[in-house]
């Protein structure tokens, strides 16, 4: 049986432009099929968390100033579920990093990634924690954290416009709402593996 | 000047003159001591404010290049160098007991160029981890990632320092010191916290919940901007100044180009100086909007914030339409501006001309007046008057403990002249007086807009700009007002494209120096509104 696009209802397929990411990680998934039982407990997990993705506060620079416009009236970021922003990451879902993070900053960022309960997320915001953006020259900045994290959503922009983070958060949403929490691809297994590889890369940069 | 020169040169014979923008005085390393504390305490002298303070490497010697402001005299200023030709082991005696603005500086110059200040009390790192290999501002540093890889590894926490004591025979002997006693008990805050507006990191040692001592860990943002502007072209650089203080983007791009301008003679166009000093006006305004609802917000009073990020939309609106960005505008460029202004300027201005004195009031009714406010703000974070002008504490900050030191006033640049407001005073010397001053100021601002809006004239945007930017050789240092306080551009040129050296000189530095000063005494839980009362932006202090 062919693998049908994602159905998630209140997010059309058509509506995005990226979904080659998104295809394929359904294909992955599903390659082995789903029980119906399961599958139907899994949707009903992820339509909770996709819903209510609290962030934590991590804003280094530019970009923390339009994420506080994101909470202001005007975005109101509310209308996603995601406007309780948390100070502590033992009760955050996801880590939105916006700003540069430089070389003190690493351990402290990894070190806070760790301390967020499964299931977590990361999105890179702006031009800095993408790529390092007009400081990837610099002696002593990170280009870009997916060195030292990995990276579910990036969003461009120097910094990015609100909309685009909206973007970016519904984009981590849809990922949220294919993923399938039992039986399925381990999550957890994946971050160990990519430490796993990433650790010798670190050095380097 | 020649009789400033005469007091100098009776008081210190070896020193040499060089004429230039700002008298320089150059000392040798063995009476600068004597020197500093003339100019500190000679009646005839009287230099009370250091302005900046710049480590420099002419790749022959390292040094300190200062820059001294009098107050008494008409803000007169005066440079001096001091120069040392060893690179193994650089000292120079420390000013940071005359100024003690200059204890963090000299911390910051120790950093970046090694050079170490005889007699000062805690000579440690400021910016870089303290395992860092070499120092990144020397030209010779050798930038090979394998000597500073990105370490994974938690930070130590560096409670070791050191100071280096002159004996009387003249020898120098290194003193090992700790930042805290064994009996202290030291909280952290930060370096990842809501309430410290970035990523700064305090450690306060408490005795029960009163503060007894604040040690700032700066750093975790620190992108080295210096380091690269020394790479690039001036146009180039122009980028950084609004990624810095971001909350005072314009004016800081502003005193970059002005600095450029002033080396190359340039004269910028009637039309482009009004459209910049009204962007450097909406920019203030949307600063301290900005600050209203972050201090309110720090001490509980969530309902603020979206009251100052109303009308703060309405600001970003109008830089979007004219600018293209709502942050990070880009918008100043050498000679003028890089795009006229959207139709619609005029039209938005005037609206939010309208509403900010209603808005105003409305903040006073909820917040300013409320006893809650109050509580917290009077009485909390007292800095006198003397204080800020030793620690140079300028901005809304300074004028908040009485000192007039508004740079629009006092070395009045582009259209400042031609316009008429009031420099605004409170004598509280506390977090509200300071609190106070910001709200204002943005009458000020309004007022100044309200001037101009009518009155921008027509003509060019931008002045003929050759292609390839050359700056003759020499040494510039232009300062503005920025949102929180005078912000300076240090340039020296060798006459290449490219800066020799580049120094940005942030009011925000100054800010946090001051956190150990304003928090001893006081309860660990108004640190916070200490802090948010200073408003301090931490990439503008890291840079």
């Amino acid at each position: 049986m062919a693998v049908k696009s994602p159905a998630i209802r209140s997010m059309k397929h058509e509506d995005f432009k990226d979904n080659a990411y998104i295809d394929s990680l359904v294909e992955e998934l599903n390659a082995t099929g789903a029980n119906v039982v399961v599958g139907k407990l899994d949707q009903l997990i992820n339509w909770g968390r996709a819903n209510s993705l609290w962030p934590l506060c991590f804003g280094t620079s530019c970009c923390a100033i339009e994420f506080m416009c994101l909470g202001a009236a005007r975005y109101d970021m509310a209308r996603y579920g995601a406007e309780v922003a948390r100070n502590s990451p033992r009760q955050a879902d996801y880590i939105m990093v916006q700003g540069t993070i430089v070389h003190r900053m690493a351990p402290v960022l990894r070190r806070l990634y760790e301390q967020l309960a499964e299931p977590r997320y990361v999105i890179a915001c702006g031009g800095c924690a993408v790529s390092g953006g007009p400081f990837k020259n610099s002696y002593c900045v990170l280009p870009g954290v997916d060195k030292i994290l990995p990276v579910d959503v990036y969003i461009p922009g120097c910094p990015p416009r609100p909309e685009a983070m909206f973007y970016g958060l519904m984009q981590l949403q849809r990922k949220i709402k294919v993923q399938k929490f039992f039986g399925g691809a381990n999550r957890k297994e994946k971050i160990d593996e990519f430490f796993a590889k990433h650790s010798s890369e670190v050095g380097k940069y | 000047m020649a009789n400033i020169q005469e007091k100098i040169s009776k008081i210190c014979p070896s020193v040499t003159f060089e004429e230039g923008e700002t008298l320089l005085v150059s000392v040798p390393e063995k009476d600068w001591r004597m020197l500093a504390v003339a100019l500190k305490e000679n009646a005839d002298l009287n230099f009370d404010v250091l302005t900046a303070l710049i480590g420099m490497d002419w790749k022959d010697s390292l040094g300190v290049i200062y820059y001294f402001t009098s107050t008494a005299r008409n803000w007169e200023m005066l440079s001096v160098k001091v120069a040392v030709e060893d690179r193994e082991k650089p000292m120079i005696h420390t000013v940071s007991d005359l100024w003690k603005v200059a204890n963090f500086q000299e911390r910051e110059v120790y950093d970046f160029y090694g050079i170490e200040f005889i007699g000062h009390p805690d000579m440690r790192r400021f910016f870089l981890r303290n395992d860092w290999v070499g120092y990144p501002l020397r030209k010779d540093y050798d930038a090979n990632p394998d000597l500073n890889p990105i370490r994974m590894e938690d930070e130590e926490n560096e409670d070791d320092s050191h100071t280096l004591v002159e004996m009387p025979d003249g020898s120098i002997k290194r003193v090992e010191t700790k930042v805290f006693a064994p009996e202290d008990y030291v909280v952290n805050i930060g370096p990842q916290h809501p309430s410290t507006h970035g990523v700064m990191r305090f450690r306060a040692a408490i005795d029960g919940e009163t503060v007894t001592k604040v040690d700032v860990v700066s750093g975790y943002i620190h992108r080295g901007i210096e380091k690269l502007s020394e790479g690039m072209t001036y146009p180039q650089t122009l980028h950084f100044t609004d990624r810095m203080d971001y909350m005072s983007a314009h004016m800081n791009r502003h005193c970059l180009c002005m600095c450029i301008e002033k080396a190359l003679g340039l004269e910028v166009p009637k039309r482009a100086q009004v459209i910049r000093v009204m962007m450097d006006e909406l920019m203030r305004i949307s600063s301290h909007l900005l600050a209203f609802g972050c201090t309110s917000m720090d001490m509980g009073a969530t309902t603020c914030f979206f009251y100052g990020f109303r009308e703060r939309e309405m600001v970003l609106d109008i830089f979007e339409k004219t600018c293209g960005a709502r942050m990070s505008m880009n918008y100043n460029v050498i000679g003028g501006v890089i795009a006229d202004l959207h139709p619609d300027f005029v039209k938005d201005v005037k609206a939010l001309i309208e509403v900010m004195p209603k808005a105003l009031k409305e903040y006073h009714k909820v917040f300013s007046g409320n006893v809650i406010a109050k509580n917290r703000m009077v009485g909390v974070g007292m800095l006198s008057k003397e204080d800020a002008i030793n620690y140079d504490i300028t901005g809304p900050s300074g004028r908040g403990s009485n000192w007039s030191c508004d740079t629009r006033k006092k070395h009045p640049y582009s259209a400042y002249p031609d316009v008429q407001f009031e420099e605004v005073l409170e004598e509280g010397c506390d977090s509200y007086a300071r609190y106070m001053v910001r709200m204002r100021e943005i009458e000020e601002s309004v007022k100044i807009l309200e001037q101009l809006v009518d009155n921008i004239p027509e003509g060019e945007i931008r002045a003929q700009v050759p292609k390839i930017v050359k700056l003759p050789a020499g040494r510039w240092y232009q300062q503005v007002e920025a949102s929180r306080g005078a912000f300076g551009v240090y340039i020296e040129s060798t006459g290449e494209k490219t800066p020799y050296r580049l120094h940005f000189q942030s009011p925000c530095f100054n800010l946090v120096g001051v956190m150990d000063l304003t928090c001893r005494g006081n309860m660990i839980a108004d640190l916070i509104v200490i802090g948010a009362a200073l408003d301090f932006v931490i990439p503008d202090i890291d840079r």
